[in-house]
């Protein structure tokens, strides 16, 4: 209702188009310069050119992440409580979970060529992997039907707990990883891989397509969030009216 | 005489559903009021709301001087709700639930308050689990005895007593109000409680339909 | 608060002092649990030392989440969560007590696992204080991540099957310390142990922090 009031829904839909646009021009032109501009790896081959999706997609887990444990803080302090950032957290979290979903696809797509195996205890893979689950539980509390309120501060504390988990994931996988001294795995990003010109730019455009799809995403999960909190109100003043009724 | 309770244009909510569609009511301290109304008409509802545990969304909450809508937390210690949960740890006898509730207070006061409700001996060292319904509604009694709270608030206190039990427990009420506390009861049993209470309110579709009795500044008020 | 925190935690050791729950029923399920990890790896000698940490730290996961849903359905029968909240209780110290009276069942849980374990995986308890230390730092972690969840569902009719999903991701770094810590321990490599006892130490002091400030509003939904 008060996103009405906010922005003139033309506007914003307007805005929306044209992110929809920005994502989907940046995303085709990444994957055409990925794959034809831009040169096979001296050592890696073809393989590379996962580079140009791998890195930005991983990227966009993290401000997902990011965006979510600040909504959700915002949604906790009392002086900004308002059910739109509660919204706001969701909608961020599932595109997070999707993305991360996909980080951990394309990794496995790299590993099993360059490392020869689909899995391996990286401290960053496995980090990233937990990040999955521990969202995807979060998205699971989410789902539990409550009054919005109730719903919304349940919500923000899990996702405090979960953000707060993952640097502390981090350094044990770590820790634990340097404890075993397993074989490096050759890292390509900094291992023999001369980045040329129109690979940069290329992995530039890829973040900024991703970044642009992201943002595209979360507004569509975030409008269709408020369309649902505007039924439920609806939804509320009937009942209200309702149970006025059952008492003539 | 003082308000206890003031209530305007009251409503909360579980979730979207509507406990309580705009209540307005006034009571009085000292005053026994029955409330009665059809299953579902809101009567745990309100009880609930007025011990704090339920938010008021809109409209105004005043018990025993404090705004509901402000801090529902301070209310809480000074209202006795019985409800048809009986709020006693099953694995505990009736002596130690006591004891925890209360705080520890002094061991005569748990024991007066037990004896008072007729849980001697045995009994009251029988884990509530094992205890029938009736005596579990004795013990629940006997934690209001020993804490004496202001306003109580008493949800089908009957049901489950026997003759004996139901004796005890217009004295307790009897008592409590004349040691100046207020007494609202939900109950079916409309002859016996009216027998001794001050007024009666109706409730129905989460709202007040009428009272009759006491000072009723408040009545059918049309929400549109 | 610290009166509260007593009451709280003579209240549910007194129900598991009357009801037994733990001591008959989660520390056979742990010991169980021991005893198929053993089959499941093998009698092979070699095999079954380097796992015993782990096994030992699995077999007390699975024991705290049911001691957290234990300790949860303690207070949600028959509206004992509302009496908490009718009778003032300082939400912090319901948090606390509850967290010492868990912390104290486990414990004594893990020391008769611990020994066990030792016997049955054929590895010597080495470097004691170590062992004590990681082992009660970890505890208070797990149990702290645990309740807050737990109050986090409590109202919810998907407790049961939520809470695992939930629980298990956020305590893998307890999992990970707690089972290098007694690796440490048992080679009698006390120092690389410290380090570890810092992650746990870190980990229980952080969520302890979260549930003290926010059991009260998570209360409040319940």
């Amino acid at each position: 209702m008060s996103s009405v009031t906010l922005f003139p829904m033309s506007k914003v839909d307007r805005i929306q188009r044209a992110l929809g646009f920005v994502a989907l021009i940046g995303l085709l032109a990444t994957v055409g310069f990925g794959l034809v501009w831009t040169p096979p790896d001296q050592f890696m081959g073809n393989l590379v050119r996962l580079i140009y999706i791998h890195p930005p997609l991983a990227w966009v887990g993290f401000i997902a992440y990011g965006m979510n444990f600040l909504t959700s803080l915002a949604y906790l302090w009392p002086r900004t409580r308002d059910l739109r950032w509660d919204q706001l957290a969701g909608a961020s979290a599932e595109v997070g979970v999707l993305f991360t979903g996909l980080v951990l696809v394309t990794g496995s797509i790299w590993g099993r060529p360059a490392w020869g195996t689909w899995w391996t205890w990286d401290p960053l893979l496995t980090t990233t992997a937990l990040l999955f689950v521990l969202y995807l539980g979060y998205l699971a509390l989410r789902r539990v039907p409550d009054d919005p309120k109730l719903r919304a501060r349940r919500s923000a504390i899990a996702a405090l707990i979960a953000f707060i988990d993952v640097p502390v994931v981090y350094f044990a996988v770590l820790w634990w990883k340097s404890l075993h001294q397993a074989p490096t795995v050759l890292n390509p990003l900094t291992h023999k891989t001369y980045i040329h010109g129109s690979m940069a730019w290329t992995l530039l455009l890829g973040f900024v397509a991703f970044t642009a799809t992201y943002a595209w995403m979360l507004m569509i999960r975030y409008r269709l969030g408020a369309d649902e909190q505007q039924a439920r109100v609806a939804d509320v003043v009937l009942a209200l009216h309702e149970r006025q009724e059952e008492g003539r | 005489m003082s308000q206890a309770i003031e209530l305007c244009r009251a409503v909360a909510f579980a979730g979207s559903f509507p406990l309580l569609a705009g209540v307005d009511l006034s009571i009085g301290s000292g005053e026994v009021v029955l409330i009665e109304g059809a299953n579902g008409a809101g009567k745990t509802s309100l009880l609930r709301v007025l011990a704090g545990l339920i938010p008021v969304a809109t409209g105004s909450i005043q018990v025993l001087g404090y705004d509901l809508l402000v801090e529902r937390r301070s209310v809480r210690t000074e209202v006795g709700l019985v409800g048809h949960q009986s709020f006693l740890y099953e694995d505990l006898t009736a002596h130690e639930n006591l004891q925890f509730w209360m705080r520890r207070p002094a061991v005569q006061v748990i024991e007066a308050a037990l004896e008072r409700v007729g849980i001697t001996g045995r009994i009251a060292r029988t884990p509530v689990a094992r205890l029938s319904t009736g005596q579990r509604r004795r013990a629940v009694l006997a934690l209001l005895v020993a804490r004496s709270p202001r306003l109580w608030l008493l949800d089908e206190p009957h049901a489950g007593l026997d003759t004996e039990g139901r004796e005890l427990l217009d004295g307790l009420i009897t008592e409590a109000q004349r040691s100046g506390a207020t007494v609202l009861i939900s109950s079916h049993e409309i002859d016996h409680v009216s027998s001794f209470a001050t007024r009666t309110v109706s409730m129905s579709g989460g709202r007040i339909n009428s009272s009759d009795g006491g000072n009723s500044t408040e009545d059918v008020h049309d929400v549109s | 608060m610290f009166r509260d925190t007593l009451a709280l935690c003579r209240k549910d050791l007194r129900v598991e002092w009357m009801t037994r729950i733990t001591s008959l029923q989660v520390v056979p399920f742990a010991v169980v649990i021991v005893v198929l990890f053993g089959f499941a790896l093998g009698p092979d000698p070699k095999q079954l030392r380097p796992a015993a940490p782990g096994v030992f730290w699995l077999a007390v996961l699975f024991s705290c989440i049911l001691g957290v849903q234990r300790s949860m359905s303690v207070e949600m029968s028959d509206g004992a969560i509302d009496g908490l909240r009718l009778a003032g209780f300082d939400p912090a110290g319901i948090f606390l007590g509850k967290l010492l009276a868990l912390v104290g069942e486990l414990v004594g849980l893990e020391v008769l696992l611990s020994i066990l374990t030792a016997v049955i995986f054929g590895v010597t308890l080495a470097s004691f204080w170590l062992l004590v230390a990681a082992t009660l730092l970890a505890t208070v972690g797990l149990v702290a991540v645990g309740l807050l969840y737990g109050v986090l569902l409590a109202s919810s009719r998907v407790r049961e099957t939520l809470l695992p999903l939930l629980f298990f991701p956020v305590i893998s770094p307890v999992l990970i310390a707690g089972t290098k810590v007694w690796q440490a321990a048992l080679d009698r490599h006390v120092s690389t142990g410290i380090g570890w006892l810092e992650l746990l130490g870190v980990f229980g002091a952080i969520y302890v922090a979260i549930g003290i400030v926010s059991f009260g509003p998570l209360l409040e939904d319940a």
